[in-house]
């Protein structure tokens, strides 16, 4: 009697632990959000070896996979306030090399966002995020970018003010600048996508 | 059968160009393409960055209204643009949950697929069968065509038939008259979306591209992408200082290279637009052979 208790105290141990553990670490909120399975990943490396810019990575693309794969506690958050994940373009020559077929682009993709919801990313990145923050503004004004009022934006979100400004006179006499947005006609079709969309993750 | 055409919003501003030379050859081969009415950002770099339902939201909805103003192909010269809508088709294709949940947020219906046409599948499929009347100059030069990474991964949407060595680019040049030449950069990434927010990068990995294309002898880089050719071009001062030498090759739009082979004036194609000089590759344009 004694001996079926342990057993049966073991079985609902392991049990808890693995729903516990399916629902609950950063692993798996990544492959449910993604689709990919991180534990496809056999480290060969390939990822990191072909990256353009690992070497101005502060954690290699592999060690994304592998530390999300330990599941080791601190892990998320040193993945999710690494410089990294902001770097990756998503050129993909990652997955096209990838023997498994993990596709990081979508797992960074969802680190980014993940980051910027936790309110993690790292410092050294917050020129690129206002970079695409003003981009998405000039899209949800005029369902079109706007690339004068993208760079004004940038501009004053970044308080980069005098970058490229010997660029303005060069491209308005090539006829490259439009000073006013093209915008969409359906201007509510738009804001109404960014309201839903805004809604639904908020939810 | 009338043929849709999605410009993008560098088409319309930074990258003119490429849109006044497409138009140009087009014409100049009796091919008419008529704009998706109400057409809007794909959402690029940054919507995939910042949110996932938008990505797939922001193309969706030009996909949609390209489908009820019924056309069954559309045109889409832009690499980015292209990976947007292709990417947004084949996730929406692959599973309905997501297909519904964007409807619900573009209040539109996903009904009927649009075929997009990448630049290479409309010179493949409209320009190219009738050309050879039409091209009337050679375009006497070494190309290293560049393909970068938007066309070629991922391989699910891939616009070129080989991923690491494509020759689409490299076929419509010889098409012109130009030796297209191997080499290693091919497919390599310029930077892209850091263009502005890490100029350094961008100056680094593109300087690579341009010093091997140079290297290997070539006189000019053709391109099919507003972010390449704006990255190859317009950041070439940021380049130099990056590489610490003078390196002067043009780079062309593959329809500017088209147009001159044409016959089309150098302005029509927009080649007075560029950053580094294109006056070599006008130079070099010579009388066909017989």
């Amino acid at each position: 009697m004694k001996f079926v208790n342990i057993v049966e105290t073991i079985k609902k141990n392991i049990v808890h632990q693995s729903t516990h553990h399916h629902a609950d670490t950063f692993k798996s909120k990544v492959e449910e959000a993604t689709g990919v399975n991180i534990s496809h990943c056999y480290q060969c490396g390939k990822c990191t070896a072909g990256c353009p810019l690992n070497e101005e990575m502060d954690i290699m693309p592999n060690q994304i996979l592998r530390m999300l794969q330990a599941e080791m506690p601190g892990h998320e958050e040193k993945i999710l306030s690494s410089l990294a994940i902001w770097l990756c373009l998503g050129c993909d020559t990652c997955y096209s090399r990838c023997p498994q077929e993990v596709l990081l682009s979508k797992v960074m993709d969802f680190l980014r966002q993940e980051s910027i919801r936790q309110k993690k990313v790292n410092p050294k990145a917050k020129d690129i995020l206002k970079f695409h923050q003003a981009f998405l503004n000039s899209i949800k004004m005029n369902g079109k970018l706007h690339e004068v009022g993208l760079t004004i934006d940038y501009k004053l979100r970044s308080l980069n003010l005098m970058q490229d400004v010997m660029l303005a006179p060069s491209m308005a006499a090539k006829g490259k600048l439009a000073i006013f947005p093209h915008k969409v006609q359906n201007t509510k079709a738009i804001a109404e996508i960014f309201r839903k969309v805004s809604e639904d993750s908020h939810e | 059968m009338r043929i849709g055409y999605y410009p993008g919003c560098s088409l319309e501003g930074s990258s003119k160009e490429y849109n006044d030379s497409l138009f140009a050859v087009a014409e100049r081969c009796g091919i008419t393409l008529e704009t998706i009415k109400d057409w809007n950002c794909c959402g690029a770099s940054a919507a995939h960055n910042l949110n996932h339902d938008l990505a797939l939201s922001l193309p969706a909805r030009s996909l949609a209204l390209a489908a009820s103003q019924g056309f069954a192909e559309m045109v889409v010269p832009c690499a980015a643009c292209y990976s947007r809508l292709a990417g947004t088709q084949n996730e929406i294709s692959n599973n309905v949950a997501v297909k519904t949940k964007i409807e619900g947020f573009i209040d539109l219906k996903l009904s009927a697929e649009v075929k997009i046409l990448t630049v290479f599948e409309f010179l493949q499929k409209y320009i190219f069968p009738v050309a050879d009347q039409y091209i009337i100059k050679k375009l006497d030069q070494k190309a290293a065509c560049y393909y970068g990474c938007l066309y070629t991964r991922p391989k699910e949407i891939a616009a070129v038939e080989q991923i690491e060595n494509p020759m689409e680019m490299d076929d419509a040049m010889a098409k012109a008259g130009a030796t297209p030449i191997d080499w290693a950069f091919k497919t390599e990434c310029c930077g892209a979306g850091l263009s502005v927010s890490r100029t350094d990068i961008v100056a680094k990995l593109s300087g690579r591209i341009i010093e091997d294309a140079v290297d290997r002898g070539a006189e000019s880089i053709v391109v099919a992408c507003p972010m390449c050719h704006m990255n190859l071009d317009m950041r070439r001062p940021e380049i130099k200082r990056q590489l610490k030498k003078e390196l002067d090759i043009p780079v062309l739009f593959i329809t500017q290279a088209l147009g001159l082979s044409m016959g089309i004036p150098a302005f029509n194609l927009g080649l007075d637009k560029h950053y580094v000089s294109t006056d070599e590759v006008i130079n070099c344009l010579a009388e066909k052979e017989a």
